[in-house]
């Protein structure tokens, strides 16, 4: 396993880069523990899988450094950084057997045939495919095709980090459960240090400890779920996770609070220096599941007309217009929510503020 | 499931239909016909049932060129599919490189046929050809005229120049159509070159090696214009192949009943060859364990229709 | 467009990929089709849309039989999850080609073309090639060919799988908005329970080459007609238990609690019938919610967070089953922690011996 660390990385594909924006990868500084799950989060074309290419030896970065447990291994093959790498779609030997697809790795490297034997069979045991370790590789389903794709990596005692690039995207929502379960486990059995790449917040943030979350070959934030969640350092990080994101909205500064159009929203006093101090243009942020509907005016509330209430199982989600600003807001499943005006809560302990898109601290 | 139905379509076929009637079916109704009758001048014919049949399983001439023929056809395998799917592993995958070897490679492949056999004909003389002259005054006795050896050699070598170019451009789009994802797994796993070709790409260029070797059976087999331009058949009839005995009997001694009666047996014979490699091929490759991919390459686990097409990155790459 | 199909079967080979499918479709509503990969949701589509012939049974349009009607005679359009557009043709030519096929006027043409791309923010990109747009756009463009035809039936088949979740979301919406006057009927095909449940209308759900159930979404949601449908119609899975039934009438549940039944359900179920209860994971709490909750003592396997919500797959000490919980808001919770979660008899699915849905829990609550 390995400690994977970021020297001033970057990539850009023209040889001469000018300005940030020709960069693949902006330039960054990064360091991820040993033993440790990450995921890659952004939409597509943000880097993600350019930073993963780098990491497995598939792509040489243009500039900076990549270091696994101190060693500078920029300029090593994929092959010589003993990593693995799960595909997006389950990449298997069909000529061969279950039994041969996990051995191939492990038979090229020359290890002694029993060895291989009780490897793969560890391994298989590992993955619940015990029972398939004979049958021919092609006839299988495709998550139990991904399952052998992840033994390839898994079978190797010594592989410095396992890579995945989107993998459940064929995967049954079905299956997917069972294979998020089987592979967090499979972290804590192992502890290996796993780097996991999607477009898919869910996946992201269960899957991962901490989360890097880019956009335009920036990355924007590393932390936590919660951290992302509650305290987003930028406001793509609040707009892009959470379904629905985060409500933003345009404000500006008045005597003792925030105007949104016409309305006045009352604000503490602590928070309005805050926000005074901050030079830029202001936004309001507040999640879907922190906006309360409140059946009358209060500090901290405004007036909205709903637009719409859809029923979804746990909750309900309430689209409200407040002066040409839509609010989405996740309500109880069973409470009563009219048509026409309702006044939404916005200034709650957990609504956060940007000034030019950074978020403020308080 | 079916697509609903529409009678029009019929009326397209029709003159098809009669093309191929007067081109092929009658044709053949009339070879049918000769096969059974001897035919002692073109006024003058005489049923005779099956005796062309009976004399052709009995006529040794018949069973040499059959000989010859099956032994040319499995040299011709032999050489053209491994040196066709290693130029195709030789080809560059993309720029310009590729379109100028391309292009290089289909080369013989737009050369008349029987210019082909003359072009071999007039390299291989040892007194003005190329070839001849260079391996006679290198000390290497060769004359194609005069020996069977040199004359079978210089036929095969004709042929492999020939018709490689096919298999290679055949194996070439097989190739291409495998993602780079299996390359980069294989990498990863560490697999030599050779463990790559053996179990990603001979697997997955199985669709294609099927076409290309019932293809250059079948044109092997029904060989006529090279062999015939290079060596006339020659020397003797050491490089008489079924084709070039059966127009023999045909047309050089207008022997109509005994060669129609031949080519009919000689159609059955590609037929039956053609059937047998087939499913054979299709065998191997959907029976047994550690058997080679049963799809066409990039039809099963179909990268394009399963990846998000919207990831930027995979362009990037 | 009233779209009817009477018991249609399709065959191919040896393979039957829809089993006798009898579906009215509301007119001018979406209609999702949910189901999981393999289902048969796209035979299902290809068959409205004329694209296929079923082996037996009719497709009606507006009450008139075109079961054997080709496609280009009927009013309708599709739209496919790999972006099929015209890749020589800029996406002006390509929105365009349906109305130039049906000989309308140039400049009627260009007039619909251009509220179609603005009703899909595409008028911006009319003269650039399908190659030179990003996934999300090119799905604009397939969309605006569709649409442009103001076909009475638009078939859409899981036309954002393809794209990133965010777009994904943002689509959803704007799909909704888009078909909300009531004028085109719209058939959804999808794997994901909430994106039926985000569209609304009504939902067919189908499995294994049948159609199980069809009805208004919520009704489909909050009464699945058997186990099947519930299996389908939930992510993550609902919690399925067999159970037994005991002398007085109370439901046994292998994970050792007693739960009375409703004496409608307990009447229909005999005693030795092995039945299903069927728990959602959002019904399992951390705390009672009413004084009739029960406790149920479960080791915490693994704790998922996912934002919004906390995924608990747990493991319960009595009979060991598998649980799956859902929490709304973040909860830290170590792994191996014993803990309780209430079950709410109110809020059970009972399925009888038969598969078939016999109480749940809509009625307690009542329907929005």
């Amino acid at each position: 396993m390995a400690r994977i660390e970021f020297q001033n990385l970057a990539h850009a594909y023209a040889p001469n880069p000018a300005t940030l924006d020709d960069y693949a990868l902006q330039p960054m500084n990064m360091v991820w523990e040993d033993g440790g799950a990450y995921a890659l989060l952004g939409p597509s074309g943000c880097g993600k899988s350019t930073l993963l290419n780098i990491v497995s030896g598939l792509v040489k970065p243009s500039e900076g450094k990549v270091l696994f447990n101190g060693r500078d291994i920029t300029a090593m093959s994929a092959r010589e950084r003993n990593i693995a790498q799960v595909f997006q779609f389950p990449v298997i030997y069909d000529t061969m057997s279950v039994f041969d697809n996990l051995a191939f790795p492990l038979r090229n490297r020359k290890l002694p045939a029993r060895d291989v034997n009780q490897r793969v069979h560890e391994v298989a045991e590992i993955l619940d495919m015990t029972r398939e370790l004979q049958r021919k590789a092609n006839n299988l389903s495709a998550d139990a095709k991904q399952k052998i794709s992840l033994g390839r990596g898994l079978v190797r005692k010594d592989v410095a980090a396992i890579l995945f690039d989107e993998p459940l995207t064929v995967i049954d929502p079905h299956m997917k459960w069972v294979l998020r379960r089987q592979l967090k486990k499979i972290h804590q059995q192992l502890k290996l240090t796993l780097i996991y790449v999607t477009h898919d917040q869910v996946e992201a943030l269960t899957f991962a400890d901490e989360v890097v979350v880019m956009t335009n070959g920036l990355v924007v934030q590393k932390g936590g779920p919660e951290a992302l969640f509650l305290r987003p350092d930028h406001a793509f990080v609040g707009y892009f996770i959470g379904s629905p994101g985060m409500n933003l909205c345009p404000v500006d500064l008045d005597a003792d609070g925030l105007k949104i159009g016409t309305q006045h929203l009352q604000l503490d006093p602590h928070t309005l220096d805050a926000l005074k101090r901050a030079n830029g243009t202001l936004t309001l942020g507040i999640r879907p599941e922190f906006v309360r509907v409140v059946d009358e005016s209060q500090s901290g509330a405004v007036k909205a007309h709903v637009l719409r209430v859809q029923q979804l199982g746990n909750y309900q989600l309430v689209t409200a217009q407040c002066d040409g600003h839509v609010f989405r807001a996740k309500v109880e499943p069973h409470l009563r929510v009219g048509e026409g005006a309702v006044w939404l809560k916005l200034a709650v302990p957990e609504t956060v503020f940007f000034s030019n898109d950074e978020r403020i601290a308080r | 499931m079916s697509k609903p139905v529409n009678q029009k379509a019929w009326l397209l076929v029709v003159p098809v239909f009669i093309c191929v009637a007067f081109s092929a079916i009658l044709p053949l109704m009339t070879v049918v016909n000769y096969s059974v009758q001897d035919i002692i001048s073109p006024t003058q014919h005489v049923f005779v049932g099956t005796e062309w049949f009976r004399a052709i399983i009995n006529d040794d001439d018949l069973r040499g060129a059959l000989g010859r023929q099956i032994i040319f056809s499995a040299c011709v395998l032999l050489f053209e599919i491994p040196l066709g799917v290693g130029l195709a592993l030789a080809m560059p995958a993309s720029g310009w490189r590729a379109s100028a070897s391309l292009v290089v490679l289909a080369m013989p492949l737009l050369i008349p046929w029987n210019v082909v056999g003359t072009i071999w004909q007039i390299f291989g003389r040892p007194d003005i050809g190329l070839l001849g002259y260079a391996l006679n005054r290198a000390g290497i006795e060769y004359n194609y005229t005069a020996s069977p050896a040199a004359a079978w050699i210089t036929v095969l070598v004709m042929d492999i120049w020939h018709w490689t170019p096919l298999v290679a451009l055949l194996c070439y789009a097989g190739l291409r159509a495998i993602p780079d994802a299996f390359y980069q797994a294989a990498e990863i796993d560490g697999a030599s070159r050779f463990a790559v070709f053996r179990y990603i790409e001979l697997p997955k260029m199985r669709g294609v090696l099927m076409i290309a070797v019932l293809l250059r059976f079948m044109d092997s087999f029904m060989i006529y214009t090279e062999p015939f331009v290079l060596t006339g058949g020659g020397p003797g009839d050491s490089t008489t192949f079924l084709s070039q005995y059966l127009t023999q009997k045909a047309v050089g001694q207008f022997d109509l009943g005994p060669a129609a009666a031949f080519s009919l047996i000689y159609f059955l014979i590609i037929l039956l060859l053609c059937f047998i490699l087939y499913n054979w091929m299709e065998r191997v490759g959907k029976g047994g364990p550690a058997t080679a991919a049963t799809t066409l390459p990039g039809t099963e686990v179909s990268a394009e229709a399963l990846t998000p097409v919207d990831t930027g990155d995979a362009h990037a790459r | 467009m009233v779209l009817e199909l009477e018991r249609v079967t399709v065959v191919s080979g040896a393979q039957t990929h829809l089993y006798g499918v009898d579906l009215r479709l509301v007119p001018g509503a979406i209609n999702v089709l949910l189901g999981p990969t393999q289902a048969g949701k796209t035979t299902l589509m290809r068959v409205m849309a004329g694209l296929d012939r079923p082996a037996s049974g009719r497709v009606l349009a507006d009450g008139n039989d075109v079961t054997g009607v080709s496609v280009r005679q009927r009013n309708l359009a599709m739209v496919y999850q790999q972006f099929i557009n015209y890749p020589a043709m800029t996406v002006f030519d390509n929105i365009a080609s349906p109305l130039k096929l049906q000989k309308t006027a140039a400049d009627e043409v260009k007039r619909r073309v251009h509220e179609v791309a603005a009703k899909l923010h595409i008028d911006h990109l009319l003269q650039r090639r399908p190659s030179e747009l990003s996934g999300g756009q090119q799905q604009r463009c397939a969309l605006a060919r569709a649409l442009v035809k103001r076909s009475s039936l638009v078939l859409l088949d899981e036309p954002l799988v393809n794209l990133d979740y965010k777009l994904r979301e943002e689509l959803r919406v704007e799909l909704s908005a888009l078909f909300a006057d009531g004028k085109t009927t719209v058939v959804y095909a999808t794997t994901e329970p909430l994106e039926a449940l985000l569209l609304g209308g009504y939902t067919a759900i189908v499995d294994k080459g049948r159609v199980l159930q069809y009805g208004p979404t919520l009704d489909v949601y909050n009464a699945p007609a058997n186990v099947d449908v519930a299996a389908v119609f939930n992510d993550p899975p609902m919690n399925m238990l067999v159970s037994d039934l005991t002398a007085d009438g109370t439901a046994r549940l292998p994970i050792g609690i007693d739960v009375p039944l409703e004496r409608a359900s307990a009447r229909a179920v005999r005693r030795d019938d092995r039945f299903h209860i069927g728990i959602r994971p959002g019904h399992l709490r951390l705390a009672p919610r009413t004084p009739r909750s029960v406790a149920v003592s479960c080791r915490l396997e693994l704790a998922e967070l996912s934002g919004s919500e906390t995924y608990l797959h747990l493991h319960t000490r009595q009979g060991g089953v598998d649980l799956v919980a859902q929490l709304q808001g973040v909860h830290q919770i170590d792994l191996g922690t014993q803990l309780d979660v209430y079950i709410d008899p109110d809020e059970l699915f009972v399925f009888g011996a038969d598969t078939k849905l016999l109480s749940g829990p809509e009625a307690a609550h009542g329907a929005h």
